[in-house]
């Protein structure tokens, strides 16, 4: 009951913010409540669960910082910058094989960039999993690609189970989010935008630094973030791909979780990897300020 | 062989994406057949005469792929209680479930050191052998070992067992392998598929060096731990399951793997073969417990006397390959090769040489995880 209550109580809170923030009629606002219903019982709790666990140990009651401690232990601290290694340049390489498509795609014509982006999207269809673990037959040394290299008499490629195959990993999973917020922003760039700074004199490189690029930086900052946090926090992808040799943070906190049964240390690794998320969204945010919000779809 | 790779992979997608499907529509019809059966089957005992004590529920918690699902129904429709059937992957998944009592499980197969650590902690009740008379098909020579975990076989009952090995290819190796010395040659760097499970690993560094595998004594750990971080130059990949796949594709020459997996490949790979180290090795038992918290425990003995029936027995030993304690099952396999092999069945002169894990309290494993991280870098 007094859940209930609760829940009531906040509900009315938010509505209320809500109603004066809007200035909309309370009718619309109350079609709100499902959301934060939902986002109370899977993102807030949760999150609170998070905090006091990873603020709490089995051994003794009451506060401790001993679970962040974990991280200053060098094998601890060398997965979290091997991570943040991998996903950098993971997110790096999107960026680049992004912006460049979304560029084409919006110099398309409509029916035709539809399929585009379809085919973009086509293989998110499928499971995530299996999108790896076909990687992992791709690449493995008597995989497809070495298969076809060696009836061609081509020397193999031997990238399983290495660094590299995590990161193709990485671009190919993560690849849509980079290029579909970039290409949402470009799209809504006006051509009269782009006509007046040539009329004006530009030539095209000074239009893409001048007017292009500045004009799409909200899509390439939650294009960034999409793609840098899961990056980060991976731990199917290295382990599929790495062959469980290469262990990254997000390993590290399943390992705590799954096999070891410490929830205490997992929550407190997912918090100091939470302010390293929290730290590249600040940052990111600084370039966002002026747009109107982040264009995710 | 290399050409139907992308076939392979391809119909590895298609029957994935669609065993899914596949799978609930399974369990849709076990459930109506079950409902059916159990009707029939109340109906039709009081004729029969079969004692069964009528209804009522089991809930059965289990590894995955661990039995053959003909064998559900079948108990529901014998006996006409509703099986409600759950599948773990790892011990460790299992154990806070049951800790916390999340849900009433009323029989679960856990290995042989969590059996060991449940029944130090107070988890588990006692069998009661009364309603189970086909315990006298379980060999001897198991319920002794399993003594090791639980002593006096008062709450556990073996259900499959097994060692750990090394399964190799013929074509890919010098010789015929009979060493753990094997994993940790320099000539087969890139061949090598290590266990990434945290026991077995040390167990196979701890053994091949001439210690106890449950041993506790650090500097003997360490001495496995730097063994261990020498192979790992040498080794292609970490895996459990895997190591199915990897090895029947000849991705690598060698790899660590449980006996029950090793018949499955051979059959698949005629190449393969499975041997038992001459320094020693770990032998493994799970068996079925009933929790504490069971509300169902008389059912739960019924499906646990069901599983020790020979024909059962022998049913799920031809789905699953992991080799069984029921000696009676045994006697009824037709095919001498399997009856006589010696993965499934070796001879005493290689369980002498094999031990079994004991549950070393929560502070060595964690040692032990912590060893086990400091290998991979």
């Amino acid at each position: 009951m007094s859940n209930q209550e609760e829940s009531k109580v906040t509900t009315a809170e938010a509505t209320v913010t809500l109603v004066k923030k809007s200035h909309r009629f309370s009718g619309k606002s109350l079609l709100s409540f499902p959301y934060i219903l939902w986002m109370g019982a899977f993102i807030i709790i949760p999150l609170i669960m998070v905090v006091y666990y990873g603020l709490t140990s089995k051994t003794s009651n009451g506060f401790t910082l001993e679970n962040l401690k974990l991280i200053a232990d060098p094998i601890n601290q060398r997965a979290l910058f091997l991570s943040l290694k991998l996903s950098l340049i993971s997110t790096l390489v999107c960026l680049l094989l992004a912006y460049p498509l979304a560029l084409i795609l919006k110099s398309m014509k409509l029916k035709s960039n539809s399929f585009v982006v379809l085919v973009m999207i086509l293989p998110m269809w499928m499971n995530f999993l299996l999108r790896t673990i076909a990687w992992q037959n791709i690449l493995e040394n008597n995989g497809i690609i070495n298969t076809v290299l060696k009836a061609l008499n081509l020397p193999t490629i031997n990238i399983i189970n290495t660094p590299t195959a995590i990161v193709l990993g990485m671009v190919y999973n993560f690849l849509p989010f980079m290029i579909l917020p970039i290409y949402n922003t470009l799209a809504k760039v006006d051509d009269n935008v782009i006509n007046a700074a040539r009329d004006l004199g530009a030539n095209s490189f000074t239009t893409f630094r001048k007017i292009i690029f500045p004009l799409s930086i909200p899509g390439v900052i939650s294009g960034i973030t999409m793609v840098f946090v899961p990056s980060l926090t991976t731990f199917v992808i290295s382990n599929i791909l790495g062959g469980s040799k290469i262990v990254l943070i997000g390993n590290v906190i399943e390992q705590q979780f799954q096999k070891v049964g410490n929830w205490h240390a997992g929550s407190g690794l997912s918090l100091v990897l939470m302010v390293f998320i929290l730290i590249s969204m600040a940052i990111l945010a600084k370039y966002d300020k002026e747009t109107e919000g982040t264009n995710v779809w | 062989m290399k050409k139907s790779k992308l076939f392979v992979a391809l119909l590895l997608v298609c029957t994935l994406v669609f065993s899914a499907c596949g799978s609930k529509e399974d369990k849709g019809n076990n459930s109506n057949q079950g409902n059916g059966q159990e009707n029939t089957g109340n109906n039709g005992s009081s004729g029969n005469g079969s004692s069964n004590k009528g209804s009522g529920e089991v809930y059965v918690y289990n590894w995955g792929e661990y039995i053959d699902r003909e064998v559900i129904d079948m108990f529901e429709e014998e006996t006409g209680i509703k099986v409600i059937y759950n599948e773990f992957e790892l011990n460790e998944d299992m154990y806070p479930i049951i800790k916390t009592g999340a849900v009433n499980y009323d029989v679960v197969c856990p290995s042989d050191y969590m059996i060991e650590k449940m029944i130090q902690e107070d988890l588990l009740a006692e069998i009661n052998y009364d309603n189970i008379p086909n315990i006298a098909n379980i060999d001897e020579t198991y319920l002794k070992t399993a003594e090791n975990f639980d002593p006096g076989n008062k709450f556990s009952v073996p259900y499959c067992w097994g060692t750990v090995g090394i399964l190799y290819n013929k074509t890919m190796v010098d010789g015929p392998i009979d060493s753990w010395s094997a994993l940790f040659d320099e000539k087969y760097k890139n061949e090598i598929l290590m266990i990434d499970s945290v026991r077995d690993a040390f167990m196979v560094a701890l053994t091949y060096l001439g210690y106890d595998q449950n041993t506790t004594n650090e500097e003997e750990l360490n001495a496995a731990r730097d063994l261990l971080k020498e192979q790992y130059p040498l080794v292609q990949a970490y895996v459990v399951d895997q190591v199915r796949d990897k090895m029947i594709g000849e991705e690598a020459a060698l790899g660590v793997i449980y006996s029950g997996e090793a018949i499955y490949t051979q059959r698949e790979n005629e190449n393969l073969e499975y041997v038992v180290p001459k320094e020693g090795s770990n032998v493994w038992i799970d068996g079925w417990v009933i929790p504490k918290n069971s509300q169902n425990k008389e059912n739960a003995e019924a499906w646990i006397n069901f599983m020790c029936r020979p024909d059962i027995a022998l049913k799920n030993f031809e789905y699953i390959t992991y080799s069984t304690p029921n000696k009676a099952a045994r006697d009824l396999i037709e095919d001498e090769d399997i009856k006589n092999s010696q993965v499934a069945f070796p001879e005493p002169s290689v369980l002498e040489r094999c031990k079994s894990f004991k549950y070393l309290g929560e502070e060595m494993e964690n040692l032990y995880v912590n060893k086990w991280n400091e290998v991979k870098y």
